[in-house]
C-alpha cells in the first residue's frame, strides 16, 4: 500500500465512526497529539491525588475518611489505566513519568491550587470531579480504542467522586453558620480554577480543531464549559449556595446561562509554573519517586533471585 | 523499554464464575505474584472479578491488521454457515 492509500484508510475510519487500534497506521499528528493528551491526562489523576491525600489524616469521621481514601486509591488507578493506554502508542513509563519530573509535560492547573479547609475535600469532589466527568463522558467514544476504554472504566469509578463531594457540601451548607460559611468560602475559591479546567477559549486553542477533525474530541472545550455552568447553577441551587459570579444571567434566547469574564492571564500563569502549589505538587512528585527507588530495586532484585533459582531447580532435576 | 522498568503485564479477568476471562488493561510488576496482587488491587476494587490471568505483554502474539482482508474477507460470502440461511417450510416450528 501506498501513503496515500494508509492515510485514505485511516481517514475513511476516523469518517465512519470506527476505532483505531494500537498496531494500526496512524499519522504522526495524531499519536503524537494523543501521547500528549492522555499523558498530561494520566499526570493530571496522580497530581490530583495530592490535594485531597492532604486531608485524609483529618477527615471530620471515619466514613469520611474511608470514603477519601477509596477516592484517591481510585486516582492513582485512573492514573494507571491511562498511562498503559499511552504506551500503547510507543512511549514508555519512565519516559512519561521523567516528563512530568522535569516539568516538561503539563497537567491539569487546578492541582496548583491548595486545599485549606475540609469544606475543600465537599468543593473538589463536587466541582474538579463534576468538571472532570463533564470532559471524560464524551471522551469514552474518541477515536483512540486504547484510550476510549480506559476512560469508560475511568467513567465508571468516577460518578461516586462527584457525588460524595457534593454530599459533604450538602451537610455543610445545611449546617451551622460556620460550616455553611466555609462550604461558600470553597466554593468560591474552586469554581474559577474549575472553570478553567476547560482549556482556553475555542478561539485561542490551536489544537482543537485537529482533535475534533480526528474525533479525539467530540465537544470544544466552551461547548463543555457552558455544560458544566448550566448543571452546576441547578446544583448550587440545592445547596442554597450562591453562584460566585454576579454576571451570571439566564439568557432565554441562548437557553444557556451568560457567565463572566474569566481571568485568563492567572490560567496562563499557573500553567506556567507560578501557581500556589506548582513547586510543592512537583516536589511531592519527585520525592516520592525518588525515595521508591530502593523499592522498585528491590522488588527487581528479589524477582531476579526468585527466577535464577527456579531455573537451577530445573536443571538439577534434569541433570 | 527501559531496563530499569518492570515488565509489562496483560490483565485478564473472570468476572464471575462460568464466564470467559477477558481482558482488563495491563500493568508493570516485577514478577507473577506482583502482577496478580498489583491486578487485584487496580482492576477488582468493585468486585469485577473472582478469578485473575496475567501475561507477560511480550507473549502475546498478535494477528496484522494490515492483512486484515486477506485474513477475514473469505468468510464474508459463506452466509451458508448461519442458520438463518435455510428455509424451513412453516409446520416446523422449532429447529
Ligand atoms: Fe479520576
Ligand atoms: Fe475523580
Amino acid at each position: 500500500m501506498t501513503q496515500y492509500s494508509f492515510q485514505q484508510h485511516f481517514d475513511d475510519k476516523i469518517d465512519s465512526d470506527n476505532t483505531i487500534e494500537a498496531k494500526d497506521w496512524m499519522p504522526d499528528d495524531y499519536r503524537k497529539t494523543l501521547i500528549r493528551q492522555i499523558s498530561q491526562h494520566a499526570h493530571s489523576e496522580i497530581v490530583g491525588m495530592l490535594p485531597e491525600g492532604n486531608w485524609i489524616s483529618r477527615a471530620p469521621t471515619l466514613r469520611r475518611k474511608a470514603v477519601l481514601m477509596a477516592k484517591v486509591q481510585d486516582e492513582a488507578g485512573h492514573g494507571l489505566y491511562l498511562y498503559s493506554a499511552a504506551e500503547t502508542l510507543g512511549i514508555s513509563r519512565d519516559e512519561m513519568y521523567n516528563q512530568l519530573h522535569t516539568g516538561k509535560a503539563k497537567y491539569s492547573s487546578i492541582f496548583n491550587y491548595p486545599t485549606l479547609t475540609w469544606a475543600d475535600m465537599g468543593a473538589v469532589g463536587w466541582l474538579v470531579d463534576g468538571a472532570a466527568i463533564m470532559n471524560q463522558v464524551p471522551l469514552c467514544r474518541t477515536s483512540y480504542g486504547p484510550y476510549a476504554r480506559a476512560m469508560v472504566r475511568v467513567c465508571k469509578e468516577e460518578s461516586f467522586h462527584q457525588r460524595q463531594g457534593f454530599e459533604i457540601m450538602l451537610t455543610l451548607a445545611k449546617g451551622t453558620d460556620i460550616q455553611r460559611k466555609m462550604a461558600q468560602d470553597a466554593f468560591n475559591r474552586w469554581w474559577w480554577p474549575s472553570l478553567m479546567m476547560f482549556g482556553p477559549p475555542d478561539a485561542e486553542s490551536p489544537n482543537t480543531a485537529n482533535s475534533v477533525r480526528w474525533r479525539i474530541k467530540r465537544l470544544t472545550n466552551d461547548e463543555l464549559r457552558q455544560k458544566f455552568v448550566d448543571v452546576t447553577v441547578e446544583q448550587a441551587k440545592v445547596l442554597g449556595l450562591d453562584m460566585p459570579d454576579k454576571d451570571l444571567k439566564w439568557n432565554e434566547e441562548r437557553g444557556h446561562y451568560d457567565f463572566g469574564a474569566i481571568n485568563w492571564p492567572e490560567f496562563y500563569n499557573v500553567v506556567k509554573g507560578n501557581g500556589p502549589c506548582n513547586k510543592q505538587r512537583l516536589e511531592a512528585r519527585r520525592s516520592a519517586w525518588e525515595k521508591g527507588q530502593w523499592v522498585r530495586d528491590a522488588a527487581t532484585a528479589y524477582a531476579g533471585k526468585r527466577a535464577a533459582r527456579k531455573a537451577a531447580a530445573v536443571e538439577t532435576k534434569a541433570a | 523499554m527501559n531496563k530499569s522498568e518492570w515488565p509489562l503485564w496483560e490483565v485478564f479477568i473472570r468476572s464471575k464464575a462460568g464466564l470467559d476471562h477477558k481482558h482488563a488493561g495491563s500493568l508493570h510488576a516485577a514478577d507473577v505474584e506482583m502482577a496478580i496482587e498489583n491486578a487485584r488491587d487496580v482492576y477488582t476494587r468493585r468486585q469485577e472479578g473472582v478469578s485473575i490471568w496475567v501475561v507477560e505483554s511480550k507473549n502475546i502474539h498478535a494477528s496484522d491488521p494490515g492483512q486484515s482482508e486477506s485474513m477475514y474477507e473469505p468468510a464474508n460470502d459463506k452466509i451458508y454457515r448461519h442458520p438463518t440461511f435455510y428455509n424451513l417450510p412453516d409446520e416446523v416450528k422449532y429447529m
